[in-house]
């Protein structure tokens, strides 16, 4: 994934405020139909084996995201939020980061830290409650997971206005970070925050809201009375609005903000529109507050199908292909499950571990206490 | 053969207990990794669990519609159906796991602990805790067979404390729970009223306890388990039963100008497509009097020793349901004009009717009306919602026999039923309150001209 996409600068949205005006045009290069179609913007200029490479991308996240949906059903996680649906979005901003580039994710970006290349057992250890989401951020360009709603908006200005002092930017090869979040932080302060102080310090930072609809049951209405990229414009930078189920359109806008970003031109917030085909989280019942009709309609915009539907289409992929890449990802499953299960209990003194960086005395303490204690009961410490 | 017990896992964050809605498989069924199994309904969500393991389904535990404690077993899939493997403790197939006991529920973890992320939370059938290192050799953990059939609900006794908590030490629960007898149903001799283990004993020893009742065929009593809406309702009008002293008082109306007023509304036509009933004409009648007697539009606030008067009316309208008695309400009722009110209580009729009412309809209400006559009742004394001072029954309206100018006539009559809280409100203002609404329903646009 290195070609890149122009990187026009474009102004928020130019309708009138007030009331609930008509959903704007967002930025589509695939029609659900599997139709290229071009953008005076935008564009991507993709080899066949990229595009293949898209398909495998989007086809073994979602299986993946299967399986943990499924284990959490068999208790062996304790809670999973599923990103059924959002597979474009994700795979298609997280292919155009590029390897200095650092993301700050939610909860729910498991097909970006797919597409940074991180073990994709990480976040079960976390929902399993072996450890606390411990890969290295610094290492994998990767935050940790963020479960406080916006609070990782904040945490990518400040990182990103750092490696603006550090003189990282301004350069063709010069760093950008990517903010995830979702519809309902819009409505946190954090967020607005993480605008404003973005805005004024020329953060290289890029705001990737999925605005999936829902926050947990909450109606995209219930958050905003205008198109939420157009409240970039209120903040000072740019806003735009991609069709967050077309994975070659949030590719092309996500790679040409972050390039702005990093060539010292700010912040850009990108709002990547699609929907969140099942559950908000496993505790979650959403045939309690949206209905089928609206379901189904979204279903005929499936991010999958529609790279599938071009792939066939413009023959760069057969029949063959499509059935090798589910045999891998269902392989990779299968794989994945039998790590999890086959996770070790942790040690619980590791909670003592990691408060510190040079480590407390009274850490040390209570970790002897506890050690002490637990040696008190037959069968060994733990 | 070997045979796995799957247990039911905490589907949501910390739920306790789940209902087997519908089993996808039948015994004998082949099945496949990940396939769905079984539909439950926790207090959070209906959800599908597919397979755990793939295999031959050898017993399904429990039928539908029963409630299962999380870490209960539910079905045993023989992962190894062809008997291929000598060994009993042979891998599953299709490379699925290594070893497959190993972290597994109930399976031995390195270290010789139970895995518990399945069934974690109360959890009776294995003792949890090792025993202290020189301490007496343990006796061996206690094991309860796991129930092979619906967990009996507990004897139809009346609550003797109200429905509210009970107090008791977990050790008295768990006897009460081993024992089958319902904690809400004894009355405490220990300290503040708590229950002890001798009440407990004393409560099984009495002859009015039913055994369990195993399902099976000929049976001269049917036992349906309490959960769900009903289990809702029952703490709701116990709750409300036993801490607001209910009066209740009637008053028949003759209702036949109401009912030719909502024929003229009906030929109206900006009113021509709209649903409206004799319920609409009650409603207005209900906000009008509320304007006239706040008071009657208020709630015992029993902590904060205050009645708290309302100047919003959330008007609540009992709907009986497929899963039951329902009390969604129209919110801000009384800001609402006629023709609101009446497309308001159609929407949540047909919201209801189709059991998608969200939770945050059905909270907050200030005043309910309760619609028996669609059911040919001539009224009734309606418990009240908790938190509410005051609820009406509106009865079948019928063609009746009705003194009118000198002469009797037949009239459409009906009879209105009106419970409220008196320690709020007392006779006085209930009666002028239930005059008030009959004064609309027999002549509303009198009521409205003397009342505008």
């Amino acid at each position: 994934m290195t070609k890149g996409a122009t990187a026009p600068r474009r102004s928020g949205g130019s309708r009138g405020s007030g009331g609930t005006p008509p959903e704007p045009d967002y930025v589509q290069l695939l029609t659900p139909d599997g139709e290229r179609v071009s953008h005076p913007d935008y564009s991507v200029d993709f080899s066949d084996e990229e595009l293949r490479g898209l398909y495998r991308d989007l086809v073994t996240v979602r299986k993946l995201d299967a399986e943990a949906t499924a284990l959490q059903r068999q208790g062996e996680l304790g809670i999973w939020a599923s990103l059924l649906g959002q597979e474009a979005a994700q795979v298609g901003s997280g292919r155009a980061l590029r390897s200095q580039d650092m993301a700050f994710p939610t909860y729910r970006e498991h097909g970006v830290l797919y597409c940074r290349g991180i073990d994709p057992i990480m976040p079960l250890s976390l929902f399993r409650g072996v450890d606390q989401g411990g890969w290295d951020p610094v290492a994998n360009k990767f935050n940790l997971y963020t479960i406080v709603i916006g609070a990782q908006t904040l945490h990518a200005t400040g990182y990103a206005m750092g490696i603006a002092k550090d003189g990282k930017v301004g350069t063709d090869d010069g760093e950008a970070v990517i903010a995830y979040f979702g519809d309902g932080a819009t409505s946190q302060g954090d967020v607005n925050e993480a605008f404003i102080w973005s805005s004024v310090f020329h953060a290289p930072v890029v705001f990737f809201c999925q605005n999936n609809q829902y926050a947990i049951s909450e109606p995209l209405e219930r958050q905003t009375r205008i198109p939420l990229f157009q409240r970039a414009a209120g903040f000072g930078f740019p806003g735009v609005r991609v069709d967050g189920n077309d994975v070659l359109a949030c590719y092309a806008v996500t790679r040409a903000a972050l390039d702005n970003a990093r060539l010292g031109q700010g912040p850009t917030l990108i709002e990547a529109y699609t929907y969140r085909m099942g559950a908000h989280t496993t505790s979650d019942d959403p045939t309690r507050y949206r209905v089928s009709s609206e379901v189904e309609a979204w279903q005929a915009k499936d991010p999958i199908a529609r790279v599938r539907a071009l792939l066939t289409r413009e023959q760069i992929a057969s029949d063959d292909f499509f059935d090798a890449v589910d045999a891998d990802a269902k392989a990779e499953a299968v794989r994945l499950r039998e790590r999890v299960l086959n996770m070790p209990d942790p040690d619980p003194s590791q909670i003592f571990e990691n408060v510190y960086v040079e480590g407390s005395p009274l850490v040390d303490a209570e970790r002897k206490q506890f050690e002490a204690y637990a040696a008190s009961f037959e069968g060994g410490a733990h | 053969m070997s045979v796995k017990e799957f247990n039911l896992p905490d589907l949501g964050e910390g739920l306790t207990e789940g209902e087997i809605l519908k089993w996808l498989v039948n015994v004998g069924d082949v099945i496949e990794l990940n396939q769905p199994i079984v539909e439950v309904e926790t207090a959070k969500a209906a959800v599908e669990i597919p397979a755990k393991w793939a295999g031959k389904v050898v017993e399904i535990h429990h039928p539908e519609g029963t409630v299962v404690e999380v870490g209960s077993p539910i079905i045993a899939i023989d992962t190894d159906p062809s008997g291929s493997s000598a060994s009993a403790s042979a891998p599953a197939p299709a490379s699925a796991q290594a070893d497959p006991d190993a972290g597994l529920i109930g399976g031995p973890a390195p270290g010789g602990r139970t895995a518990v992320l399945v069934g974690y939370g109360p959890r009776t059938t294995e003792a949890k805790r090792r025993p202290r290192v020189s301490s007496a050799p343990a006796a061996p953990a206690e094991k309860v067979p796991a129930p092979t059939a619906p967990v009996a609900v507990e004897k139809p006794a009346a609550p003797v404390n109200g429905g509210a908590s009970v107090l008791a030490k977990p050790p008295v629960r768990k006897l009460a729970r081993d024992l089958g007898v319902d904690l809400t149903t004894i009355a405490g001799t220990g300290p503040q009223g708590s229950i002890t283990r001798s009440d407990i004993e004393a409560a099984r020893s009495t002859p009015a306890a039913p055994a369990r009742v195993v399902a099976g065929s000929l049976e001269r009593e049917q036992r349906i388990p309490v959960k769900g809406v009903r289990k809702l309702t029952a703490a709701n009008m116990v709750a409300s039963a036993f801490t607001a002293p209910h009066v209740t008082e009637f008053l028949t109306v003759d209702m036949t100008r109401s009912m030719k007023a909502l024929d003229r509304l009906r030929a109206q036509r900006d009113w021509r497509d709209v649903r409206i009933s004799p319920l609409l004409m009650v409603a207005k009648a209900v906000l009008l009097a509320v304007q006239r007697h706040p008071m009657v539009n208020s709630t015992w606030d029993e902590a904060a020793q205050e009645i708290v008067v309302k100047n919003y009316v959330n008007l609540g309208i009992a709907a009986a349901t497929e899963r039951g008695l329902i009390v969604p309400n129209i919110a801000d009722a009384q800001a609402l004009s006629l023709r609101e009110l009446a497309d308001a209580m159609t929407d949540l009729v047909a919201v209801a009717k189709s059991g998608k009412t969200p939770p945050a309809a059905m909270t907050g209400g200030t005043f309910t009306i309760t619609n028996v006559g669609v059911f040919g009742i001539d009224t009734g004394t309606p418990i009240l919602p908790p938190g509410e001072a005051a609820i009406l029954a509106f009865g079948a309206v019928r063609e009746q026999p009705w003194a009118y100018k000198g002469k009797v006539k037949l009239r459409q009559v009906t009879t209105l039923g009106l419970s409220f809280d008196h320690r709020i409100i007392d006779g006085e203002l209930g009666s002028r309150f239930l005059a008030d609404v009959g004064a609309f329903l027999s002549d509303p646009e009198a009521a409205l001209l003397a009342w505008g």
